[in-house]
């Protein structure tokens, strides 16, 4: 078997920091360090993007490598810092999350996901292929932040950082979406979290605080 | 071709024109007028496809085929007649001072965008916009959910947003997978995504890729049809909202979910030529009939009581696509229609009834006969509509469903039919003493709009009788193309 072509190694290189950056994101506690976190990961998203269309020649690849570098590592991450500063969350940090088990949870998610991604990998032509597995951990990853999080802000960096995991699929697998959708996907998480800012402030308005705890009062009637 | 542009940009203009002048006093009326305009568009467009036949457009990004025609018709139809509702519902709410000026201008641009982003969804070609606007769709629903700011409500909308945002990015994977398979036929490019040519080539797809990509394509837009176990969302949506966006998440916004399920079905069956993907739709519809139908009977609130109803009627649908077939398809199109029609007539009545006695539980809502004996009425009348009575329109496909059931799924039906007898026992049982119940109030001074409440249930009894020649066709032709 030939030696990898020196993109494809670089490529997955920056699929084994994407993955890595979502075992951090997974165990961080303080909001602040989830945000840089989540930069960081979007600039190794853009990164391998732009790897990718330069080994491929996907031209297309390089307006979505400068979508994500603009949206993901400038946009997101300053509107999140601006929401925390102005909610005053700055210090947070989040209790009672096992962090052994999570991270032995994630493992067994990366080896399931490994194993799902593998018939569809073998099927892909792309160079990338074999990073497919690592787009599926990234995504699953993300998930279980979101289901083990009690915070508001940190559940919605957990859903933004499954948005990446999809991103990097997507790359990986076809070398990226028609520039449409993707400029649609775009404007979608954008607005998404526009509103989501929006919301931030009604349930502090409401309930003095951005723990979920207090959002848990709907519940089948039972007497 | 431009008829579908109208349809498309008149509710996009409206939301934008209203987000910025929605606080004037006219802003009810332009709400209002951008509904008729988009309805009068939509019914342009239908007579179009009535003597063209099925329409391709801008480069076949947009399309009319009889599948969807009739649903375009459907949500500008129930947007217009809500929006009428609406107008003086939401000035009552105005009054009472549970609503902000600037609240209502948020209402009145969201809920046009909100129409605009099922129509895109409805009209598009490319599965990858259909998924960008049901993104959409709860984004500009999640701000209506939590428009009184109140602590359920903020818990509903945050629910709603979590859970349909981490659905919605299942259905993403979903459709990545999907393009993945067709970008090796279709080569790369827009062209792949598209509907109408992913059709001629279904056979063609990797049967593999295909069947994971719908189960994440289930998964993701079954979580915003309602269907069990990802309904979670659903009914607190549903009771917290302002009414008329209950009457349009319920009539419309499930339709459409269950409507981009039932696309990816079509590609997924061409592609395998095996069941997988009919026994999946009727595992996840007959689980949601029953669990729908068992949690009935326990609901207190009003709203919740037929948010779950909506639960249990998606999952009639889906279970009779999953049947497949020339009639269960039909009659899983006209129950959309039917459900469609009657739902929203009874959340527009439930919302004239929650607001005149100022209570949600069923319990302090009694003789409502009495008290404002048109709103009574149109109760009783649409609960005994959705719960299948003949001779209104669902009874009609509640029967073709059950005896294609008998003949190709006997062992369903007894589940089926359990299950139908236990909602109808719950709901009746409920409505029937908010309805007829003794009650010392006296009668309500203010005439209720119920107009609109009148016309649907008028409608699904039409087509309980008779269903005019053209929409028969278009449900052979649809059911035919769904398999």
């Amino acid at each position: 078997m030939a030696a990898l072509p020196f993109y494809a190694q670089l490529i997955n290189l920056f699929a084994a920091l994407l993955l890595l950056l979502a075992f951090a994101m997974l165990t961080q506690r303080r909001v602040l360090s989830l945000v840089n976190l989540f930069a960081a990961q979007g600039l190794a998203l853009a990164l391998s993007t732009a790897v990718v269309a330069w080994g491929t020649h996907q031209t297309h690849l390089y307006w979505s490598a400068g979508l994500t570098l603009l949206l993901k590592v400038a946009l997101l991450p300053w509107l999140l810092l601006r929401l925390i500063r102005q909610l005053d969350v700055k210090w947070d940090v989040e209790g009672l999350i096992n962090i052994p088990t999570t991270m032995l949870i994630g493992i067994v998610l990366v080896v399931f996901s490994f194993n799902l991604a593998l018939p569809i990998s073998q099927l892909a032509a792309t160079v990338t292929r074999s990073t497919l597995g690592i787009a599926m951990a990234s995504v699953m990853l993300a998930f279980l932040m979101m289901i083990t999080r009690r915070k508001a802000i940190p559940q919605v960096i957990g859903f933004l950082a499954m948005e990446n995991g999809l991103f990097f699929a997507a790359t990986s697998a076809t070398y990226g979406m028609p520039m449409v959708v993707e400029l649609g996907i775009a404007l979608d998480v954008l607005v998404g979290m526009l509103i989501l800012g929006v919301f931030f402030f009604q349930i502090r308005e409401q309930f003095d605080s951005l723990d979920l705890k207090h959002l848990e009062q709907l519940k089948e009637s039972e007497e | 071709m431009s008829e579908i542009l109208a349809v498309l940009a008149l509710p996009l203009a409206g939301g934008l024109l209203l987000g910025l002048i929605g606080e004037r006093a006219a802003a009810p009326l332009v709400n209002v007028a951008t509904s008729l305009l988009t309805l009068l568009a939509a019914a342009a467009l239908t007579v179009r496809v009535i003597v063209d036949g099925p329409q391709l457009a801008l480069e076949q990004q947009f399309f009319v085929d009889s599948f969807n025609v009739f649903l375009v018709a459907l949500t500008a139809f129930v947007g217009f007649t809500t929006s009428l509702f609406s107008r003086p519902y939401m000035r009552i709410e105005h009054e009472h001072g549970r609503l902000t000026r600037a609240r209502l201008k948020l209402y009145h641009s969201m809920y046009q965008l909100f129409s605009f982003t099922m129509l895109l969804a409805l009209l598009t070609n490319n599965m990858g916009i259909l998924w960008v606007a049901m993104e959409a769709a709860t984004l500009t629903t999640v701000l209506l959910v939590s428009l009184y700011r109140t602590p359920a409500s903020l818990e509903a909308a945050w629910k709603y947003f979590i859970l349909c945002g981490v659905g919605i990015a299942q259905a993403l994977f979903g459709t990545i997978l999907l393009y993945f398979a067709a970008e090796k036929l279709l080569g790369a490019g827009g062209g792949a995504l598209l509907w109408t040519e992913l059709n001629g080539v279904k056979g063609e797809l990797e049967p593999t890729v295909l069947s994971i990509a719908f189960v994440f394509l289930l998964v993701g837009y079954g979580t915003k049809v309602g269907l069990v176990p990802l309904h979670n969302w659903l009914p607190d949506a549903h009771a917290e909202g302002p009414t008329p966006v209950s009457a349009v998440l319920s009539g419309l916004l499930l339709n459409v979910a269950l409507y981009a399920v039932v696309r990816c079905k079509v590609l997924v069956e061409g592609s395998l030529h095996t069941t997988f993907a009919r026994e999946l739709m009727m595992g996840f519809g007959l689980l949601s009939v029953v669990v729908a139908a068992l949690l009935l009977s326990r609901q207190k609130d009003i709203k919740r009581l037929f948010a779950y109803s909506s639960i249990e009627h998606m999952g009639i649908i889906t279970f009779a696509f999953g049947i497949g077939g020339a009639v269960a398809n039909f009659a899983a199109l006209l129950h959309m229609t039917v459900h469609s029609l009657t739902k929203s007539a009874i959340f527009f009545a439930v919302g004239h009834a929650t607001q005149k006695t100022g209570t949600q539980l069923m319990d302090d809502i009694r003789g409502l006969v009495v008290t404002s004996p048109a709103i009574g009425w149109g109760l009783i009348l649409g609960t005994l509509a959705i719960l299948g009575m003949p001779p209104f329109g669902v009874f009609a496909s509640e029967f073709l469903l059950l005896t294609t059931a008998m003949r190709q799924q006997p062992w369903a039906t007894p589940i089926l039919l359990a299950a139908l007898g236990l909602a109808f026992a719950a709901v009746f049982s409920k409505v029937q003493p908010m309805v007829f119940g003794e009650t010392t109030a006296k009668r309500l001074p203010i005439r209720p709009a119920m107009i609109p409440v009148f016309v649907h249930l008028a409608l699904v009894l039409l087509l309980g009788l008779w269903i005019p020649p053209y929409l028969a066709a278009w449900y052979r032709q649809a059911a035919q193309l769904i398999g």
